[in-house]
């Protein structure tokens, strides 16, 4: 294959790429979006393998490595459950972060990636080595920690070292300075050392970085580090001059951030604040005792009165949040709908932009239920339907439903956009205690008169209100 | 010592309610009460004393052994002079008092050195509402004046087309948007009539919408909120302008129902004897405030009365009349009190003048009248004259989702602007024109993804995260072109195996992403079904 052809089939895949992305603009197409990426990427692996360069003696080795990432990949890929997705996602930004710190080396120690480069040309070069590698530690060791964090084997507190922004700070000093040596040395063994003193850096950077992030920010970081993954294979595709990289990168970056973006708009915070991490760590301590304290008394209710209040409504919300995924309880969630819309209920869902641990959780998760996801509505279109809503049904969600971040200008997440569940007729929470939300804000929701609390684990709650429903 | 609590049976004649019913026997036995019940005082809303006794409650033979041993009673009328002369000093009574109509028998219940609860002087705030007894009685009324004009009504409520001739619908018209009122609305638009309402407090509009009625406004500018949410007496022009209105209906409406009550008056005359004359024959008239005097100039209090071929109903005793209802509603009020007065759940009650609800329903205190409490701290009324409609601020958006399509304000835009062209010349200035071409490339991708990536449904963002991370496995390319180079060495020295397993290393954790990344995102799509 010619470097021409070589280069068109890069244009086509690029095409498709983006394609690719265009389709998921609605579900109907969403499907073709995702072939047109299969296609897209089956080209330009192929291009590059036949290409001019590619010699013979690799085919043996990319064909081996090739089966064996394909083997973990696709099983990864089957076995993985609908609730462990954040997991999954993030696991898998850390390898592309992996991926292009290896690249990254392997760029520099070859000899004759720069051979006919001189002057400014080459010292270009060496910085964007310098860069990939350095964007590459962080998305990998960062997406590690994310990793660990959604999967619970981290705690999910955020872990806020004193004087951490001096560190960071430090770090980016230590950066700076080794990345002048590194332009200045005259052997790549010279160069070597800051290279790798930096890339250690950047790996504790992508550590420090993360775990100073609470459990419901997640849906930032994990956007975010799905930026970074793209940025790092841009980076990549500067270093080696390829322009498919270059474009996907750049394509997947702003992705990422376009998606941090929505969910930092969705909880009213500042994208800087969430990544200096610490929630309400700054401005005063949230949640003053006897300040804003809610009068009201809490109602308890039962399973088969829940079950009552909804056979009698005619519209009903349901407002799913991570209690839901945890308690797996979609299924229950909807058979309960079916039944419901059986006999002639207007069920619907309402989605909050941060709902769960990573963007669209909450809709993936109901659609693996096999809810219908034209019921599935977003905050924006329902918000105005509350008023004429019998029953609204909160599963496990706390913040997103807090009527205190429209009424109390001193709340900590005072302007964060919010379900206004309490305007229904009567509203049911779902929680397993009157521990408060991830932000440590008490919910003046529970205290309202219209309010009813139905305590337990969400999943067996909903197992006896079904059984209360058929019966 | 646990106090007892005693349920006489109501000696007012036709008054067929109770003040308890079994399923909150067994609820006040928790809180450690013990209850008595007087013989047959279920009779007429058919609960029978073995209902009673089977959740726990003592049955008294006579009122005057009930009297005797019971700590506190719990009663739905007043009491009669009787019934006050068998009050033991000290015992508490709760029942409705009406102690603005009824001063002798305050005096009376005074002399007898009683603690008296009034239920129908709950205050009218939100913590109260759980023992609002007159809502709840007056929600029952609401619905009862439908059913009893529905009765003497010749027609369906209901429009129908049936083989034998087009039936139109019933048209209701509900004064007074009240809980009665709204009740009143809600039952009536069930059967399938037509409802309108109208109150003169405009803020009610959107309940009686809720309720399915047709909010009819009288155009003239007062507002008509009094203190504690009910209504007050209107200036004599809204008067007039009122009137106007309900004749132009009562011409065109089947049925009225008339709910306009005004605390301690009597109640405003608003369908005179013209408007009756007016109406069509075998129209209804329901006055729900028969007993404030009527609403309408014809009405006789207690009966049914047919005037000019309209029947009006002027029935007193509404939720009396769905007995078992209205005691089960009122009897649970009564638990709410309870639990109020008893926090410790230990049978002694605790009559706290310091608790804003105790105190307002409470109207006598171990034998001096409390009443008239202080005024309300807090008023379910909304703020004075509400500015005509705020302008709604709908953020119009561009395509897709979120992305603001107001145009950014020109500060900010010329400060980005100029940022912007100095990094542009900064790199054209220094930057080979190699990297150049990268670069452009690199800018452009950038919009492209921003534009595409807004038009991603929200629902789509998990499976937009798994394939973009799909497609970002691109990077094993720069792996493959690494593995085995056919460019020339130039004769340098190249480190091949190290080389090469850092690009085996990066191809393999590409390829687990490209595939993995795919099949989940596949899987994932594949569910998103209608």
């Amino acid at each position: 294959m010619s470097a021409s052809l070589a280069t068109v089939s890069y244009l086509g895949a690029t095409i498709l790429f983006i394609l690719c992305l265009g389709g998921l603009s609605n579900q109907e197409t969403a499907r073709r979006g995702n072939l047109y990426g299969i296609i897209g990427m089956t080209i330009a692996v192929l291009a590059t393998v036949f290409g001019p360069r590619v010699g013979a003696a690799g085919y043996g080795w990319i064909v081996a490595a090739m089966l064996v990432g394909a083997t973990i990949g696709l099983y990864a890929a089957r076995t993985v459950q609908m609730t462990q997705m954040p997991e999954l996602v993030a696991l898998m930004h850390s390898m592309v972060g992996l991926a292009a710190m290896l690249v990254g080396f392997a760029n520099y120690i070859d000899p004759g990636a720069s051979t006919n480069m001189s002057g400014a040309e080459k010292a270009i070069h060496e910085v964007e080595i310098y860069v990939g590698i350095l964007i590459g530690a962080v998305t990998f060791s960062g997406s590690v920690i994310a990793f660990g964090k959604l999967s619970g084997k981290i705690s999910g507190n955020p872990l806020l070292l004193p004087a951490r922004h001096w560190i960071n700070l430090v770090g980016l000093l230590v950066v700076i300075y080794y990345g002048r040596e590194f332009l200045n040395a005259h052997s790549i063994s010279d160069g070597m050392t800051p290279l790798v003193v930096m890339t250690v850096i950047a790996l504790l950077f992508g550590v420090h970085m993360v775990m100073a992030i609470g459990g419901a920010d997640m849906p930032v970081v994990v956007s975010m580090l799905n930026s970074y993954s793209g940025w790092a294979a841009a980076a990549t595709g500067f270093m080696l001059s390829n322009d498919l990289l270059i474009v996907t990168g750049a394509l997947v970056g702003s992705s990422g951030a376009i998606l941090s973006y929505i969910m930092c708009a969705a909880m009213n915070r500042h994208f800087i604040s969430v990544i200096a991490g610490g929630f309400g760590t700054t401005g005063g301590s949230p949640a003053l005792p006897g300040a804003g304290q809610p009068a009201g008394e809490v109602v308890p209710i039962s399973a088969p009165e829940t079950a009552e209040l909804l056979r009698e409504a005619k519209n009903v919300i349901i407002v799913p949040g991570y209690g839901m995924a945890v308690a797996q309880a979609q299924h229950t969630v909807y058979e309960i709908t079916r039944l419901l819309r059986d006999k002639g209920v207007n069920v619907r869902f309402g989605i909050h932009p941060v709902a769960g641990r990573m963007p669209g959780h909450m809709n993936v998760l109901l659609a693996e239920a096999k809810v219908p996801y034209d019921i599935v509505m977003e905050m924006d279109e329902l918000n105005d339907d509350f008023p004429q809503t019998d029953v609204a049904m909160v599963i496990g969600a706390n913040d997103i439903v807090n009527p205190g971040a429209q009424d109390d200008p001193s709340s900590p997440i005072a302007g964060m956009p919010v379900l206004e569940v309490w305007k229904a007729k009567t509203s049911i929470v779902m929680k397993r205690s009157m521990a408060s939300g991830y932000a440590g804000v008490d919910n003046p929701l529970f205290y309202k008169e219209n309010n009813r609390m139905l305590f337990g684990d969400a999943k067996k709650m909903l197992d006896e209100v079904l059984v209360a429903l058929k019966a | 010592m646990a106090l007892t609590i005693g349920v006489p049976k109501e000696v007012a004649a036709g008054e067929k309610r109770v003040a308890t019913v079994p399923e909150v026997i067994e609820k006040l036995i928790k809180l450690g009460f013990p209850v008595i019940v007087e013989s047959g005082a279920g009779d007429l809303a058919n609960i029978s004393d073995e209902a009673y006794r089977a959740a726990g409650a003592e049955i008294a033979g006579t009122a005057a052994e009930l009297w005797a041993k019971a700590d506190i009673v719990f009663k739905v009328r007043g009491p009669s002079l009787e019934e006050v002369a068998q009050i033991r000093p000290g015992t508490t009574l709760v029942s409705f008092i009406w102690p603005a109509q009824n001063p002798e028998l305050l005096q009376q219940l005074a002399v007898r050195k009683v603690t008296v609860l009034a239920m129908d002087s709950v205050p009218r705030i939100s913590r109260a509402q759980k023992l609002d007894a007159l809502s709840s009685m007056a929600n029952i009324a609401g619905y009862r004046a439908v059913i009893e004009a529905a009765h003497h009504f010749g027609r369906f409520f209901t429009g129908q087309i049936t083989a034998a001739g087009k039936v139109p619908p019933a048209k209701v018209f509900v004064i007074g948007a009240g809980v009665a009122g709204l009740a009143a609305i809600g039952a009536a638009s069930g059967l399938g009539a037509v409802v309108r309402a109208n109150d003169t407090r405009p803020e009610v509009g959107d309940q009686v919408k809720s309720m399915g009625g047709e909010f009819v406004t009288v155009d003239y500018q007062e507002e008509g909120s009094g203190v504690g949410g009910y209504a007050k007496v209107m200036s004599e022009g809204f008067q007039k302008a009122q009137r106007e209105v309900f004749a132009k209906q009562a011409k065109d409406v089947d049925i009225i129902i008339t709910t306009a009550l005004i605390p301690g008056k009597p109640a405003p005359k608003l369908i005179t004897a013209e408007m009756v004359q007016s109406m069509k024959p075998g129209s209804v008239i329901v006055d729900m405030a028969a007993e404030q005097g009527g609403n309408c100039e014809l009405t006789e209090p207690g009966t049914v009365t047919v005037k000019h071929g309209v029947t009006i109903i002027g029935y007193s005793d509404l939720p009396s009349r769905l007995a078992k209802q209205s005691s089960t509603l009122y009897a649970t009020n009564l638990l709410r009190l309870t639990e109020e007065l008893c926090k410790t759940k230990d049978g002694i009650i605790d009559v706290n003048m310091e608790d804003e609800v105790l105190r307002g329903t409470t109207v006598i205190k171990d034998g001096t009248i409390t009443w008239p409490p202080p005024a309300p701290k807090l008023s379910a009324a909304p703020a004075v004259v509400q500015p005509a409609a705020k302008p709604v601020a709908t953020p119009s958006k561009s395509h897709g989702h979120g992305g603001d399509s107001k145009p950014m304000s020109s500060g900010p835009m010329a400060g980005l602007f100029a940022v912007a062209a100095v990094f542009f010349w900064f790199v054209g200035a220094y930057a080979p024109p190699a990297f150049l071409g990268h670069f452009t490339v690199f800018v452009l991708a950038c919009f492209i993804g921003y534009m595409v990536v807004w038009n991603v449904k929200p629902a789509l963002h998990t499976p937009l995260m798994s394939v973009t991370n799909a497609i970002s496995s691109i990077i094993a390319i720069g792996a493959l072109v690494q593995i085995a180079p056919t460019m020339d060495m130039g004769g340098l020295e190249r480190p091949d195996g190290w080389i090469r397993w850092l690009a085996v290393g990066a191809i393999v954790l590409a390829t687990i992403n490209m595939f993995g990344g795919f099949a989940v995102t596949q899987r994932m799509l594949a569910m998103f079904r209608k």
